[in-house]
């Protein structure tokens, strides 16, 4: 049974296509995996306090910078902004820079990686070390040179007089690298009219890799001695496994082990597919468990669920007490359904335990917080464990690269050996924690012009925050996790961007939801933008009046006002009422088209974001088609243009996949769809073309970009369905199906 | 019991031993050969992120066993385009209209776009959808992705 076979190949002889060696990655050093020439000086024990420069930065002798970011690239480009950051601030060329990611042993703990706050909290604070950096070197250069600072200017790691005569490099300045100095959060950073590298897009740091097969991702990292496994998971999430036939694996060549920890199942072996055809044979024995809600009955379920408490996210004036005074009055429910993240690679993660230490390298979004879990789940000291981020594919969120992590830590531990897991299409699609369900009741008041006089919305939300989610091996395996929900920062964007009279906006906070839950791209803040957004045009409508005049009537904000003027400008925005047709259903021919406008200031105090869809309805077949989508954005100072242009492109058109076509599907037990045949997603033919406007404010704060603009996806494209046919689309998604039955009930 | 098998990747002759031969491509690949261009998606042949060609066709690795192939076929990855140092046209004009986000799928991108553009030279932009229709990407690259193969066509 334990017949090891080798290839007769050994990796370092293989000869690719252009003919170079390819040389087996150099294996273990973490810091050449993550893409960078490691500085030696950076690689002790160092500071990783937050209020340290040492802890961001380091300084080498050939006049390079290494940037530790706790921040890290999921993908959106970051590093490659942070880089520009780090480098203007520095006045270094862009390839003298170096950037660490999410390295609990090397990189300070600025938060998770999610909420758009990359450049806006981490970005800041790394520019914020870096010009406390440059001002000694400037202060250190003028004592070196004999020269007043003022009169000192810093060019390429060199610092000279503008008045001639020598000049002393920053390696020559900061003997050794280190500043031994506390970063100064007051302290002037770079007048944006000199700024040489930010505003500008600078191509990314990583594209040329990954066009090539160079970059090593999660899922290409490897260690000597390495063994693969993958997990087993219970048919139905709460079943217990019963019993184990070992035996039912036992002849397939190289397999290692079957590992049991309580209901935590996996095999491993010396070759992944062997791993993968064990994982598949194994016979194993689980209770039956049917702890889910039918799915037929979601929303029953969803209301019917305990409430724990209230949180009221705003109350202006007192909105129930209003309703009486109104001339109408109008009110609609809007649900929006599972999701799951759906990363194109499902999660991996690799674990080692050597004398006493645990290294676990994963995709992780918070490294940091990782370390504590896996201290909690394996009664390790957390100085004994570290995280390393190794990129992985997209997961908009916390997907299931965590839970890889604690996967790979337990049969690590169960072998004795550094081990691989990787997860299946099904484990990623049945096992990520998921987007939860969200229903929203939302009543208005208007006055006898049509104004809203008072709005009162109430959402249906879990309880929680944006905290640790459990892990799933330590849920199976009855080890240390946490039991509270945490779904995000879900109720924000529930209170309203306009200035009506009387406003209350409250969020129940649900004790439960059927399937563990976490931040999938934009959480709550892309539901509760939706009802908002969707029901401010059922008003607009009501009123008569054209969505965008509406819209400007109620906000006060300029830079809003701005954003909602510049997307109508861009997408030629017609001025009238909804529908486009006062009797749809008497139009000619099967397709109905129409525009719908939504509008969102993120968690009402940064980006801002004003799109319109434009949609093609099939009145036959319900199906609805997003050929255009024009967007405007304000995110603040724009560091990289075409970086921030990506994501917009992205949550664009991940969110039309999103509201058109995705739901989670489960029985009583389980999770049902577990591929992309049973999940499909937005594909090629159906992409809408994105156009896209930037605002740029050079001289403010940077803010997020990695979620903003998915908020204002989905009510665009419901009061587009509304404009092209006179009905509501108000239960996401947005299915052929649905979208049917309400054109028969209008 | 070991199976020799030999195949033909990128351009040199290579023999590996299996236990199985039905292992799919796609794991002697990775991990026998350490090639990292063809990517684990699905195993499903339902995304493309494993995609390589054999004999110039677009296949998706991950559901093509050992046993299938022939010594003589000629497997190429995407490593076998080129290089950072010296691109495959449709590897350049994927860096130059920075078509990727996370990048996880572009391997399947970039394969199935160079099969397409040697059958067709000069698709529109409809062919270049309809071809890639079978190729996922979650991160909603889709757009500069198009233009990218839009690019390599005027270059090739």
């Amino acid at each position: 049974m334990s017949l090891m076979t080798q290839t007769a190949l050994s990796r370092r002889t293989l000869l690719t296509g252009s003919g170079a060696l390819l040389i087996g990655f150099s294996l273990g050093d973490t810091l050449a995996a993550q893409g960078g020439a490691p500085n030696p000086k950076a690689t002790g024990s160092k500071s990783v306090a937050l209020d340290q420069v040492d802890s961001f930065l380091a300084l080498d002798a050939d006049g390079r910078v290494t940037i530790f970011s706790g921040k890290v690239d999921l993908g959106t480009g970051v590093k490659t902004a942070l880089a520009q950051m780090a480098a203007e601030e520095l006045d270094l060329p862009l390839d003298r820079v170096t950037i660490i990611q999410g390295d609990t042993a090397l990189t300070p703990d600025q938060g998770p990686t999610y909420g758009s706050l990359s450049i806006q909290k981490g970005g800041v604070e790394i520019r914020q070390a870096a010009a406390t950096a440059r001002a000694r070197l400037i202060s250190l250069a003028a004592e070196r040179l004999g020269v007043a600072s003022q009169s000192l200017v810093a060019e390429n790691g060199t610092i000279r007089s503008t008045a001639g005569g020598p000049s002393v490099s920053y390696a020559d300045l900061i003997q050794g690298g280190h500043f031994e100095m506390k970063v100064d959060k007051e302290v002037p950073t770079k007048d944006p009219a000199l700024f040489k590298l930010v505003g500008r897009s600078v191509a990314r740091l990583d594209i040329p890799d990954k066009m090539t097969g160079r970059f090593t991702y999660m899922q290409d990292f490897r260690v000597p001695g390495m063994v693969h496994a993958r997990v087993v998971r219970p048919p139905a999430i709460g079943a217990n496994l019963e019993s184990v036939d070992a035996d039912s694996v036992a002849g397939i060549p190289g397999l290692i082990k079957v590992v049991r920890e309580g209901n935590f199942l996996a095999v491993v072996a010396e070759r992944e597919w062997a791993a993968i055809k064990a994982a598949g044979a194994l016979k194993a024995q689980w209770s039956s468990w049917e702890g889910l809600p039918e799915q037929e009955h979601l929303w029953d379920h969803v209301r019917a669920t305990k409430v724990t408490k209230d949180d009221v996210t705003s109350n202006v004036g007192d909105a129930p007490a209003a309703f009486p005074n109104a001339a109408k009055t109008l009110s609609a429910s809007y649900d929006f359904a599972i999701h799951t993240h759906g990363s194109i690679g499902p999660s991996c993660a690799v674990a080692e335990i050597k004398d006493g230490q645990l290294t676990c390298w994963s995709a992780s979004q918070m490294t940091h917080a990782l370390r504590k879990q896996l201290a909690a789940m394996t009664g390790m000291a957390p100085e004994a464990v570290r995280c390393i981020y190794l990129e992985g594919s997209g997961c908009y969120g916390r997907n299931g690269h965590e839970d890889a992590a604690g996967d790979a830590v337990l049969v690590a531990r169960a072998v004795g050996r550094p081990v691989r897991v990787q997860w299946s299409r099904a484990d990623e699609h049945g096992w990520d924690p998921k987007g939860p369900p969200t229903l929203i009741d939302v009543r208005a008041g208007l006055d006898q012009d049509g104004n809203v006089l008072t709005w009162h919305s109430q959402f249906l939300l879990p309880d929680g925050a944006a905290g640790n989610v459990p892990l799933v091996a330590a849920t199976l395996a009855e080890l240390p996790h946490e039991t509270t929900l945490s779904p995000g920062n879900i109720i924000q964007n529930s209170a309203l961007p306009y200035a009506f009279p009387n406003i209350r906006t409250v969020c129940h906070r649900l004790a439960d939801t059927p399937l563990r839950p976490s931040w999938i791209r934009t959480p709550g803040r892309m539901q509760n933008t939706y009802a908002n957004e969707a029901f401010l045009d059922e008003c607009a409508a009501a009123a008569g009046a054209d969505p965008l005049a509406y819209r400007l009537k109620a906000l006060q904000d300029p830079r809003g006002i701005a954003v909602l003027k510049r997307a109508a400008e861009l997408a030629k925005w017609e001025t009238r009422p909804s529908p486009a047709h006062r009797d749809p259903s008497a139009r000619e021919g099967d397709i109905l088209r129409g525009r719908g406008l939504s509008y969102v200031r993120y968690e009402l105090y940064r980006t801002y974001v004003a799109g319109i869809a434009e949609v093609e309805v099939n009145r036959k077949t319900g199906a609805v088609r997003v050929p255009r989508f024009f967007i405007v954005q304000d995110c603040g100072q724009i560091i990289n243009p075409d970086g921030v242009r990506n994501q917009i492109d992205g949550n664009v058109i991940q969110t039309v996949s999103r509201v058109l076509m995705e739901e989670v599907t489960f029985n009583r037990s389980a999770v049902t769809s577990l591929d992309w045949a049973s999940y499909p997603i937005l594909t090629f033919p159906d992409v809408p073309e994105v156009i896209i406007d930037l605002i740029d404010h050079p001289s403010d704060k940077p803010w997020g970009s990695g979620e903003p603009s998915a908020a204002i996806v989905p009510a665009a494209i419901s009061n587009a369905i509304f404009d092209a046919t006179g009905a509501r689309a108000r239960s996401v998604p947005f299915t052929p199906a649905k979208v049917k039955a309400s054109l028969q009930g209008t | 019991m070991a199976h020799t098998v030999s195949l033909n990747v990128n351009g040199q002759g290579i023999t590996a031993s299996l236990d199985d031969p039905e292992t799919p491509l796609l794991y002697v690949l990775r991990d026998d050969l350490g090639l990292r261009g063809p990517r684990f998606g699905c195993g499903l042949g339902q995304c493309g992120a494993c995609t390589i060609h054999v004999d110039g066709q677009a296949i998706r690795s991950c559901v093509t066993p050992i046993s299938s192939l022939k010594p003589s076929q000629k497997i190429v990855t995407l490593e076998g385009l080129g290089s950072p140092e010296a691109p495959h046209p449709v590897q350049q004009a994927f860096i130059d209209e920075q078509a990727a986000q996370c990048g996880y799928c572009i391997n399947g991108m970039i394969m199935q776009s160079a099969a397409l553009l040697s059958t067709n030279k000069r698709p529109s932009e409809d062919d270049i959808r309809q071809a890639l229709a079978a190729n996922l990407c979650r991160c909603g690259t889709h757009l500069r992705i198009v233009r990218a193969v839009k690019r390599a066509s005027e270059t090739l």
